[in-house]
């Protein structure tokens, strides 16, 4: 069954045209990452699935219902991490973790929580008091203490040191374990590759990719191969590696050159991403 | 639903208490200023009501306007611009829920407030208690409910967290002058006294000051109590036009 499924979905705001028809299928128990640059329709895309918005034509049905028209019922059922984080700043992480867990019908034990996210240390500590990581990791809490079925995380590492990054993406890793459905946005393309069963790329509100980030990687070319010849960068994309190399090496040895930072590296969803996105811009 | 409402008071109380704006500017500088004026001008006679119970009926209008118009209104943008309405919004918990819950902690404070000023009028200026107590108290949750809804309005028309205090402030203080909560508007200019005329605190200030000497109960002060009745009115239907959930400055 699928988590999300959204067919045609556009949306402007005045004649800012934000989404220009999008479809994409979210399964259950997917982690999904909707990538792209600032601008691209991703925020505006989650919050339409999460029911803030309104989208003006298309199809959308997340757990089954259209989050349009959805109530209490729907809500109980996803959790949702905001780009930018908003709590009581006066309340401990304790307190409003008991408040949140007071509005879900079956709520997780409030304590599993505070260690999931790593906020032991600090769960009597005012919320004002956290760092930026700290709140980020509480706002991951907030939205799990429900026991949701899918959750939305909009950018949920922005700001993380790399240590911290790691640590976000085990958790990350251990809800999908739980069977949870996550709808991911990011532009850490390392974090997509890592954590994605699958992504959507988007650029100026349309999807311009789409499939498992292997799928995306086995375009054209494997591997990318550079050096410096002369003063220049050459590099070259090919999917037959050995051969070129052979061939490069070979020559150089007989020409008694050295090929100057020599470098082979498969591609990576980073640089399919800057393709579709800045390529055809 | 019943439980979920509680559970939602008990913290907006906690929330309430803890900070120290709030605390301070709604709950503790009404009956400051009772004390400080009522000590000084407690003796004298206004409009024919002895200067103590005048000035404590006078300051619970205050401390009316203060709570559930000023504090709600700062209290609401503040949580919207800063993304907590949305996020709540984002939980099962139904919207009326949530604002029914804000609204009754704030009428709870005003509860709290008005039985202090009235202990402290009573006991510390010698002032009266109110003649009817029942008219009073129907005047209070009239005045209380008016003002709140007038707060929401404000709320859906403040468009930054930033401004909010200076915006409310520039609002409500001249109308606790132009009204007379501190002094009788006899003396002041012909074109403030007509200002005053259509303010719901000149109304609801008379209505409790008469409270406080009318023996026999009122004698049905319509015109007050519709004018009161017609801003609270105005202000729930203004509420429900331009209340939002998200913030207005992205």
């Amino acid at each position: 069954m699928s988590a999300i499924e959204v067919s045609g979905l556009q949306k402007s705001y005045g004649p800012f045209q934000a989404l220009s028809g999008i479809d994409f299928r979210h399964e259950e128990g997917e982690v999904f990452a909707l990538l792209g640059p600032n601008g691209a329709g991703k925020t505006t895309t989650v919050e339409i699935l999460e029911g803030y918005r309104k989208r003006d034509a298309g199809e959308v049905r997340v757990l089954g219902e259209d989050p349009g028209r959805a109530g209490s019922a729907f809500r109980a059922r996803i959790g949702i991490v905001l780009q930018s984080s908003a709590v009581y700043p006066t309340l401990s992480v304790r307190e409003i973790l008991d408040l949140f867990a007071g509005y879900y019908p079956r709520p997780r034990d409030r304590s599993e929580v505070i260690d999931l996210v790593g906020l032991r240390e600090k769960a009597d500590a005012r919320v004002r008091t956290l760092s930026g990581g700290q709140l980020r990791r509480l706002d991951l809490g907030l939205a799990l203490v429900g026991d949701p079925e899918l959750v939305f995380l909009d950018e949920p590492t922005t700001g993380f040191d790399p240590a911290a990054r790691r640590q976000a993406w085990e958790t990350i890793r251990g809800l999908r374990t739980l069977g949870k459905s996550i709808l991911l946005t990011t532009h850490y393309m390392e974090e997509a590759q890592k954590l994605a069963d699958r992504v959507a790329i988007l650029r100026d509100g349309r999807i311009v990719a789409t499939g498992t980030p292997a799928e995306l990687l086995a375009g054209e070319s494997g591997v990318e191969i550079s050096y410096r010849l002369n003063g220049e960068d050459v590099v070259l994309r090919t999917t037959d590696p050995t051969r070129v190399l052979h061939e490069l090496t070979s020559k150089a040895l007989v020409e008694g050159r050295e090929l100057e930072r020599l470098q082979v590296r498969p591609r990576t969803l980073e640089d399919v991403y800057l393709e579709v996105t800045e390529d055809q811009a | 639903m019943t439980s979920l409402f509680f559970h939602e008071l008990k913290v907006q109380q906690v929330l309430f208490w803890r900070s120290r704006e709030s605390a301070f500017f709604t709950f503790l500088l009404p009956i400051i200023f009772l004390v400080l004026l009522g000590s000084v001008y407690g003796d004298e006679d206004f409009d024919g009501i002895d200067g103590s119970t005048y000035l404590l009926a006078g300051l619970i209008g205050y401390g009316v306007v203060a709570t559930a118009f000023a504090g709600l209104a700062i209290t609401l943008v503040v949580r919207r611009e800063s993304g907590v309405l949305k996020r709540v919004r984002g939980t099962p918990l139904p919207a009326s829920v949530y604002l029914g819950a804000v609204i009754v902690s704030t009428l709870v404070v005003i509860g709290l407030e008005v039985i202090s000023q009235l202990v402290i009028g009573k006991y510390v200026l010698d002032a009266s208690w109110p003649a009817s107590p029942v008219a009073f108290a129907l005047v209070l949750v009239l005045g209380a409910a008016a003002f709140a809804a007038l707060g929401l309005a404000l709320t859906g028309l403040l468009r930054s967290a930033d401004g909010s205090s200076a915006v409310v402030n520039a609002i409500y203080l001249p109308m606790t002058f132009i009204s007379g909560v501190f002094f009788s508007t006899e003396g002041m200019p012909a074109f403030l006294r007509a200002i005053g005329d259509v303010l719901p605190l000149t109304y609801l200030l008379r209505l409790f000051r008469e409270t406080f000497v009318a023996e026999d109960g009122l004698d049905m002060p319509w015109g007050s109590l519709a004018v009161i009745a017609i801003w609270g009115v105005v202000g729930f239907l203004v509420a429900v036009r331009m209340f939002i959930w998200e913030p207005r400055e992205v």
